[in-house]
């Protein structure tokens, strides 16, 4: 590796980092939360016997996973603003996200309330709970521990995905790769430190995976 | 003796599998009834209908002063009602898995009955103790055996102060050796006066605890009597066969 490369990754590091810890890491956690958040009431519409709310769900469900999650971002930013709602790029990226997490989320929040066995409300009921009750207290710490691997993916996806905000115009990790790189022409060098940037996050948060998924596994026989 | 339970006239299809086809019964207060009969016979529907687990067609079912039509589509409220008159213990224990024993046992009265922490918590550990597990009641169900898991069962049940106790095959599904403790715990709260309704192919459990023991075949109860009438001279045939199935069953 020459010098001049040598210097362009120590200068790129403040811009990236910053990238991260502006753009990056705030715009995957507030996705996520909003999004997870927007899973479960789509998830219990989903499982709802009512079947207007149930078929709701299911069509917001089939569009998130049927389109690229690209072209979503783009009909929030470019395509909004043609019906008269003009939106900016981080809050337009942080709605993109939150509907793509709820979509997704909402599959696997719902298959883990499903893999709560039957004994497990008849339970429930007979000590006198009601479906709130039951679901909150009984159903859903337990679907957490089902739950909990395949979020961590998703999260994982999506601390990759935010990249496409950039297409945006939104200043996070690979917006300012692209902006470095672009006066010098170094775009496999600087394209390769925000890859190592966007690995770096994705291996802490696979590492915290393993401790919930330990944490959460506690009651039941190893 | 006053009837604690009254059933009468209960019907239950699932699909055209016509499974109760007019059940009635009567269960003094204070007294132990033994439910008996063939697999696929209807017993669990009994009692799951008794808790309004299962909502039955038609039919009433009275448990002390509360008391439900089934042929009018009784309402939620007149279930929940319902269902707090008895508590019910499982062939498969389905305590919560992600709470401690003693969590099990408190879930109830904390959560439904609102009752205060200190109260339901001191209330837990004597139920506990009644059924021997006082110190065990930090652990995790899946920490104990069948037969502690069971008998947490029978504690959590009692947590929500019922008038009445069914139990649905409580030590089908226990290794042999520890049948006999969950029996001896439903002895014990059967000698309190506590009334029970008692599914269970425990013969000898049967002829030692029961007050009445009922035969039902093909959803409806074919015989019913004391233990020794039943058992030792039943007068129906599907009786008979039933339990010289039961006794010599190679
Ligand atoms: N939830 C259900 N759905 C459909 N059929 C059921 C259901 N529960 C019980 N049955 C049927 O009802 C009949 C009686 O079952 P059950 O009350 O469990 O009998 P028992 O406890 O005497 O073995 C059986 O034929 C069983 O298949
Ligand atoms: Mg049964």
């Amino acid at each position: 590796m020459d010098e001049s490369t040598v210097e362009l990754i120590k200068s790129s590091l403040g811009p990236l980092t910053e990238g991260m810890i502006k753009g990056t890491l705030p715009l995957t956690a507030i996705s996520f939360v909003l999004g997870l958040a927007l899973a479960l009431v789509v998830a219990l519409m989903r499982l709802s016997p009512f079947w207007p709310v149930s078929a709701i769900a299911r069509a917001f469900v089939s569009v998130i996973r049927g389109t690229p999650l690209l072209v979503q971002l783009f009909i929030i930013f470019y395509g909004l603003p043609s019906l008269g709602a003009t939106i900016d790029p981080y809050p337009s990226a942080c709605i993109a996200f939150t509907l793509n997490v709820g979509g997704y989320a909402a599959e696997i929040i719902r298959a883990a309330i499903l893999s709560v066995p039957r004994g497990q409300w008849e339970a429930a009921s007979t000590v006198g709970m009601d479906y709130p009750t039951t679901m909150r207290r009984i159903v859903l710490p337990q679907a957490s521990r089902v739950a909990v691997p395949p979020l961590s993916n998703t999260l994982i996806s999506l601390v990759k995905d935010t990249s496409l905000a950039s297409t945006i115009l939104v200043s996070e990790t690979m917006r300012k790769a692209a902006e470095l790189a672009a006066p010098t022409f170094e775009f496999f060098t600087l394209y390769m430190v925000a890859a190592v940037y966007y690995w770096v996050v994705c291996l802490v948060l696979s590492f915290a995976q393993t401790r919930l998924e330990t944490r959460l596994d506690r009651y039941v026989a190893s | 003796m006053t009837d604690l339970l009254e059933v009468a006239g209960l019907h239950k299809s699932f699909g055209a599998n016509h499974v109760l086809r007019g059940i009635d019964l009567t269960v003094p207060a204070g007294s132990v009834t033994v439910l008996v009969g063939p697999s696929g016979s209807g017993k669990t529907t009994v009692l799951r209908s008794l808790n309004a687990l299962e909502i039955a067609d038609q039919g009433t079912v009275r448990i002390g002063d509360v008391s439900v039509d089934f042929g009018t589509k009784p309402d939620r409220r007149a279930l929940r009602t319902l269902r707090a008159q008895s508590g019910m213990v499982f062939q498969s224990h389905n305590l919560f898995p992600h709470l401690s024993v003693l969590r099990n046992v408190m879930e109830g009265p904390l959560v439904v009955q609102k009752r205060p922490a200190a109260e339901v918590r001191a209330e837990a550990l004597t139920l506990l103790e009644r059924v021997g597990l006082a110190d065990k009641a930090e652990q995790y169900p899946y920490q104990l055996s069948g037969g502690q898991q069971q008998r947490v069962g029978i504690a959590r049940a009692l947590a929500i102060k019922p008038r009445l106790m069914l139990f649905d095959e409580p030590t089908s599904a226990l290794d042999p050796e520890l049948v006999g403790e969950v029996l001896a715990v439903m002895k014990d709260l059967a000698a309190e006066g506590w009334t029970m309704v008692v599914v269970t192919h425990e013969m000898r459990f049967a002829r030692r605890v029961a007050d009445q023991v009922l035969f039902m075949d093909g959803g409806v109860v074919v015989e019913h009597g004391t233990p020794a009438q039943v058992l030792d001279q039943p007068e129906q045939e599907r009786t008979q066969r039933f339990l010289h199935r039961l006794n010599d069953p190679i």
